[in-house]
């Protein structure tokens, strides 16, 4: 497996740490089912067969935090972008 | 047919022409009592115990492929009961203890071997930690042997002692611990699950379940809809995939484990060893080859093979304990998909939906469990109330805080 880091180009996966899920969201600590929420947001995941938006971070590379779309049947990647782009859209 | 030396003798003498298959291969009935989904070691053991021990023997295991091509198939065969909190110690020795008679159980040869595991510390505070893991087993009654250099030595005198970084300072022994040959635990529960009248049937898909009024009542299948008073849930790696069907979401997250067996050598190693300053593991079978592995990928996977960074570091990891290895030629490797939980321990339980049960979160250490999950699994699915020994393994411990992290990782499987 091999990621294409927007900022280094691309590499082999040997150079990136996993975080997983890149879809939750963290809740609003001052709502008042936040104890739930927070399970949910901590503990469930929806771990899917098939493309998965997942974090990766390039410590032997730009230290830049990834958001790589990737289908976990095949291992193929479809997209890599740097995650505080995708937070700014 | 039952198997003995007189029935090995008389095939024997009629050139092994007389042998039956050991398990009915059954198409699917329309209704059961009981229908599992999952045919890997835990769904037969589940139905074993529920014909033997409950008496329910109106039961289907139904599987998507064939028996054992799962992770009861793909493993490295090792069995131990040397864990530390309380909820895992007494229900991983009642899957030891299990072990131990299983093999007269079943009238099966599951060739049990219990040839120790050999745990290795490399330093003073890995040696106190070892220490105080053994006196937790030797508290719940489990054995343990605390072992210093030069008994590890003795035993292994081929290891790389004097590494500059990991020298090895000792290891904590269990000797019951061992290995099982894996494919012969899913035959030997068929057999038996299947001679007490439960339909066993491969090639049968679940993709759907039929929830009426909050119940569970039907599973669609490849096969067509089946009806069942309770349906139970052991399909491992694909947890999450099938609870998903009943509008569930799980705290697990599915990852690849990759394992690995060299060419076949002379007897060397006459247990299993674990290096304490990596993620390495290996253990030789009676074929001889020596049998291997390390740490799961990392990354969520339903593909059943990894990539070559794992088989590097696991590789490093094997030539830092025992650099002879270096010589021996890889026959094969392969991976499977591990059911990964937020805390490493397993669940088996209720779920949400009434009449559905569920047995997951094994990741890569369920094999060992397989006769005390399906002895707990088929408790609580004919009393609905949970086995004492596996009454810790709740759903609802992550909303609750009664987890149970051997490793005290947090809710991030891949470090589990
Ligand atoms: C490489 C490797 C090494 C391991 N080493 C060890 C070890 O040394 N010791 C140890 O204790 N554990 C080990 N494990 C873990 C252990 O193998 C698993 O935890 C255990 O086998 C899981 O339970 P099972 O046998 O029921 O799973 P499986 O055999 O995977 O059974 C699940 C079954 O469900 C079926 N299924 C899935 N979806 C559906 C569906 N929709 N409909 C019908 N059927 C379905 C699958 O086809 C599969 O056969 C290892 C695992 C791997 C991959
Ligand atoms: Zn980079």
């Amino acid at each position: 497996m091999r990621i294409r880091c927007p900022f280094c180009g691309e590499r082999d996966v040997h150079e990136f740490t996993y975080l997983g899920d890149a879809n939750g969201t963290r809740p609003d600590p001052s709502v008042a089912d936040a104890a739930e929420q927070f399970h949910d947001y901590v503990y469930l995941r929806d771990n899917p067969a098939g493309p998965h938006r997942e974090y990766w971070y390039h410590g032997a590379g730009c230290h830049g935090w990834l958001v790589v779309e990737r289908d976990t049947r095949t291992h193929e990647i479809r997209s890599v972008a740097f995650a505080h782009e995708e937070a700014a859209q | 047919m039952k198997y003995s030396i007189f029935s090995l003798a008389a095939n024997a003498l009629t050139g092994h022409k007389g042998w039956k298959p050991a398990w009915r291969d059954a198409s699917p009935r329309e209704a059961y009592d009981v229908v599992i989904v999952g045919g890997g070691g835990h769904g037969l053991a589940t139905a074993y115990y529920l014909a033997k021990e409950h008496g329910i023997t109106n039961v289907a295991v139904l599987e998507k492929g064939w028996i054992g091509s799962g992770n009861v198939g793909r493993n490295t065969t090792i069995i131990r009961s040397n864990y530390l909190l309380p909820g895992n110690i007494p229900f991983y020795e009642l899957s030891m203890k299990l072990w131990e008679g299983l093999e007269q159980d079943l009238n099966y040869n599951a060739m049990v071997s219990q040839r120790g595991v050999l745990n290795l510390f490399h330093s003073d505070a890995q040696r106190d930690a070892f220490a105080r893991r053994g006196n937790a087993m030797r508290l719940h009654g489990v054995d343990a042997e605390l072992l210093d250099r030069d008994a590890v030595r003795k035993m292994l005198p081929f290891l790389n002692f004097d590494d500059a970084r990991f020298p090895i300072q000792g290891g904590l022994l269990q000797p019951r611990g061992g290995t099982v040959r894996h494919d012969a635990v899913a035959w030997g529960y068929a057999r038996g699950a299947s001679d007490r009248g439960v339909d066993i049937v491969q090639n049968c898909e679940v993709t759907g379940f039929r929830i009426e009024n909050g119940r569970a009542v039907a599973v669609e299948t490849t096969r067509g809809t089946i009806r069942a008073r309770k349906i139970a849930l052991a399909v491992a790696g694909n947890s999450s995939r099938v609870a998903a069907m009943a509008g569930l979401r799980l705290p697990i997250e599915s990852h690849v484990l990759q394992a690995f067996v060299s060419e076949g050598l002379k007897p060397l190693l006459p247990g299993v060893v674990t290096f304490g300053a990596g993620h390495f593991y290996i253990s030789q079978s009676d074929k001889g080859g020596l049998v291997f592995g390390g740490d799961i990928d990392g990354y969520n996977s339903y593909a059943q093979r990894g990539n070559l960074p794992t088989v590097e570091d696991v590789c490093e990891g094997g030539m830092a304990l025992m650099p002879m290895i270096g010589r021996v030629r890889l026959l094969r490797s392969w991976g499977g998909i591990m059911d990964m939980s937020m805390d490493g321990s397993p669940i088996i339980d209720r779920t949400p939906v009434d009449g559905l049960y569920l047995n997951a979160g094994w990741c890569y250490g369920g094999f060992k469990a397989t006769p005390a999950s399906g002895w707990c699994f088929a408790h609580l699915i004919a009393h609905d109330v949970p086995h004492p020994a596996g009454a810790a393994f709740r759903l609802d411990r992550f909303a609750t805080g009664h987890l149970i992290d051997e490793k005290g990782q947090g809710a991030q499987p891949n470090l589990h």
